[in-house]
């Protein structure tokens, strides 16, 4: 389930190699704060390879550097304790004891400047609004496939492509209501786009509340910098989802939040949003079809839903049309929702935009449809489909991250830096025996962050994942998002259960 | 607001009375025993049978004594109605319902779960029971007090007040039922100091030894208890006191929703019999009888509210 793995699952990103010069040896140490650590080609976001410290983290620099590091110690310590007692937690499965864990949450924020937001956030609008078109025209003209720009096998044999789709608008022509975009950073104005999360990310609850725990913890910080707020978020869901009622809607729209329930990893996130919009939290066996309207169960009877801001898989919301044996979802909805009674958030079948494969198109799909170049670069992907491709993906597996094109998570995924040879021999074969199963990504030197450790401060992989919410009112982007970051030296792996922790991403005001 | 939601609160209420009346009923079953001027095994069985838990306890264990006891009623994850299995599922109601609580609330039992579930983490040993019982009652009380200052007087708080009531009653019921041989006239002519020791356990298991002492001066009697738990409406345990409650709360929701239910009508009958009765026509028609009906009706009461607001689908 891809909504609900996001900070459960095994996600790997792509590995770089660090503490090594152009020429490949390894150097002297380099200033990092107060300490001396080796030196290093990454792109570090607050300290420079000089050991000064970059524009944008100068006036945190100099606050932090008045800090006692014992008292910030505790400061983290009454972090983690405010996390529990909130039941700020993720649930692990298969795990009867300790099943709620915590996302360790580091106190040195990312900060990002006006100007890089600026240009992110113009870039991540591009590619969304590109992404919208793309699904209305994938179930609609298909006109990108008839230009040949998409190869049409891509579409027709994906499993994230819902035939029930075909030749209907959602209310809004809004498919992606939602979106969390993945971006790594390998250098000042190198910014990358990793994975369009289309379907329903999760995170942004940590978004907000990371941000809470910083206000409560250093309130001093934001009186002396200005860092553009992230609090708004859940009032703009609801306005953003509201604005996408359906045709049925009569008067105000109702939005409900619809769970898998308490025992999903998600869950806090789920009781989270609806808490901050004022909405219901419902589960599947709250809701029937009454009078061709989707219904929940009060008190008072039955009462119809508008908007339904869904945190199940496609797979799993009408057993009726998909997987029969769903006890999640709502038998009849996708009826429903085709005969304009209810809108589904995101659209099913949207995933069809943030499949891999789909992905290595991604620039030309923005540039079909906007008629603009991407703002936003994709991370150079080899189709190994195609045989070029393939012999140069096998000639250097060694060095490349090779990845199923229809998984989900780090599965069936290889990491050839990290790989031994044997199992590099063992990937070759299946990757030779279904060349089309695959594409390749070179490995990329991931900019690091300074995180809070017993010396002072320590360099750590980071990626972020802003949240976007479209209406037919238009784009928003919460500026900032969630930081995740490898809070193991040296590792890449920023997701919760391999050691990945959360930070306070701020945006400066101009 | 959803039927699960307003079951979740209903549950998650009755679970939080639960392990505080747990908690009470082993405190005066280890003074019981302490006194040793009784059979300490019958009176620990005594207690297993007052939390209802008996047939359970039964399968797993062959004797009764107070490390068992202790152990079955406060940690034992086979016993659904243990203090850390109630406060388990308090929480994961409170998670289900977390929608429809304050953050004070959602946090005092959420910070009620994490106590207990460290205190409770090994066996609790006699020595430490008055401590571990202490905090119990404490978190309860946090609870309760986040529940009063902060929640609004609306559905979510009825709903929450029906569940404490409505079990409290059940509770206080149970506890005449398996002691009425104590309180029949009968006994108390014999004034024994056995009799006063079972009469102080009673009191004890719904925290109203003092109460009885400040109302009550002249002589503890087992008619005066009796009258005491079933009748007085200022005794928050009593069932009178209990049915008065829900009765209220349901009546609320019958103006706020602006329907009436057959639980309505079963809750004034309820009421309306207890008003009927007094000591002595109790003690004439069967103290046991009257006290067995009463368990009965107040569980048909539940069950009508859970079906008249639509719990489960």
């Amino acid at each position: 389930m891809q909504s609900a793995c996001f900070l459960g699952s095994r996600r790997i990103m792509t590995f770089a190699i660090s503490g090594l010069t152009p020429n490949g040896c390894a150097t002297g140490l380099v200033r990092y704060g107060k300490q001396m650590i080796k030196k290093s080609q990454i792109f570090d976001e607050m300290i420079q390879s000089d050991g000064s410290i970059t524009p944008p983290y100068q006036a945190y620099n100099d606050w932090f550097q008045a800090q006692d590091a014992e008292r910030l110690q505790s400061k983290s310590e009454e972090a983690e304790a405010f996390f529990r007692r909130t039941g700020i937690t993720f649930n692990v499965y298969g795990q009867s004891e300790a099943q709620e864990r915590l996302i360790p949450f580091d106190l040195v924020p990312r900060i990002l400047a006006h100007r890089e937001w600026t240009r992110l956030s113009k870039g991540i609008e591009q590619r969304v609004r590109a992404i919208n078109a793309f699904i209305w025209d994938i179930y609609n003209r298909q006109e990108i496939l008839r230009a040949g720009r998409v190869p049409k096998e891509l579409i027709a044999h994906n499993e994230a492509f819902l035939p029930q789709m075909m030749g209907f608008t959602p209310p809004g022509n809004v498919y992606t209501h939602i979106v969390g975009t993945d971006i790594v950073r390998t250098g000042e104005g190198d910014f990358f786009v990793l994975e369009d999360n289309a379907r329903t990310p999760s995170g942004v609850s940590y978004m907000l509340e990371n941000r809470e725990t910083m206000l409560q913890m250093f309130p001093e910080l934001f009186s002396q910098i200005r860092v553009q707020p992230v609090s708004d978020y859940p009032k703009n869901l609801r306005r953003s989802l509201a604005a996408c009622a359906p045709q049925a809607c009569v008067g105000k729209p109702t939005v409900a939040v619809l769970t898998p329930g308490i025992h999903n990893s998600a869950y806090f996130e789920h009781s989270f949003l609806a808490d901050q919009m004022g909405a219901e939290l419902v589960e599947g066996h709250d809701l029937r079809v009454v009078e061709g309207r989707i219904a929940m169960r009060t008190t008072r009877g039955y009462k119809v839903i508008d908007v339904l801001y869904r945190r199940i898989d496609d797979d799993f919301l009408d057993p009726l049309s998909f997987n029969p044996d769903s006890m999640l979802g709502v038998p009849g909805i996708m009826d429903v929702y085709r005969a304009g009674g209810i809108t589904i958030a995101n659209a099913p079948g949207a995933g069809i935009a943030d499949d891999k494969a789909i992905y290595s198109y991604m620039p030309d799909i923005v540039e079909f449809y906007t008629g603009e170049k991407a703002i936003l670069r994709n991370v150079e992907t080899h189709r190994c489909a195609e045989p070029e491709a393939l012999k140069y993906v096998l000639d250097n597996l060694a060095d490349l991250v090779v990845k199923e094109v229809h998984g989900s998570g780090g599965y069936g995924m290889l990491v050839g830096p990290a790989a031994s040879k044997k199992e590099i021999a063992a990937f070759r074969k299946k990757l030779e025996a279904k060349p089309s199963n695959y594409i390749a990504q070179p490995t990329l030197s991931l900019s690091t962050v300074p995180i809070f450790v017993d010396q002072g401060l320590a360099p750590r992989h980071v990626d972020l994942r802003p949240f976007v919410l479209v209406s037919p009112q238009g784009v928003n982007i919460t500026p900032g998002g969630l930081t995740r970051v490898a809070l193991t030296e040296g590792s890449l792996v920023v997701n919760s259960s391999q050691g990945g922790g959360t930070k306070d991403t701020w945006v400066l005001e101009d | 607001m959803l039927g699960k939601t307003a079951g979740g609160l209903y549950w998650m209420f009755r679970f939080l009375e639960r392990s505080e009346n747990t908690a009470r009923l082993l405190e005066a079953g280890f003074r019981m025993a302490l006194t040793r001027s009784s059979d300490a095994e019958s009176e620990w069985k005594s207690v297993v049978t007052t939390s209802g838990t008996g047939i359970g306890y039964d399968a797993k264990y062959d004797s009764y004594s107070d490390t068992l006891v202790m152990d079955w009623l406060l940690r034992d994850s086979d016993n659904p109605s243990s203090v850390m299995s109630v406060t388990k599922s308090a929480r994961d109601n409170a998670r289900l319902v977390r929608t429809a609580l304050t953050t004070e609330v959602w946090e005092a039992v959420n910070d009620n779960w994490m106590s207990l579930r460290d205190l409770l983490a090994k066996p609790v040993t006699t020595v430490d029971l008055p401590a571990a019982l202490a905090v119990i009652r404490k978190q309860s009380a946090l609870v309760r007090g986040a529940l009063y200052g902060t929640m609004l007087r609306n559905d979510i708080y009825d709903f929450a007040r029906i569940g404490t009531f409505i079990e409290r009653a059940d509770n206080t019921a149970r506890i005449i039922d398996v002691k009425y041989y104590t309180l029949l006239p009968s006994a108390s002519a014999v004034g024994s100091s056995l009799d006063n020791v079972q009469w102080e356990m009673i009191l004890r298991s719904v925290s109203a030894h003092r109460c009885f002492r400040w109302l009550d001066e002249q002589d503890m009697t087992a008619t005066a208890i009796a009258e005491f738990l079933i009748f007085d409406k200022r005794l928050p345990r009593s069932l009178a006191f209990c049915v008065k409650q829900t009765t209220e709360n349901l009546r609320y929701l019958e103006q706020e929703y602006e329907t009436r239910h057959p639980c309505h009508d079963l809750a004034e009958k309820l009421g309306r019999r207890l008003k009927t009765l007094d000591i002595d026509t109790v003690f004439d028609q069967g103290l046991h009888e009257m006290v067995t009906e009463f368990i009965r009706d107040n569980n048909v009461l539940g069950s009508q509210v859970e079906k008249d607001f639509r719990f489960i689908g």
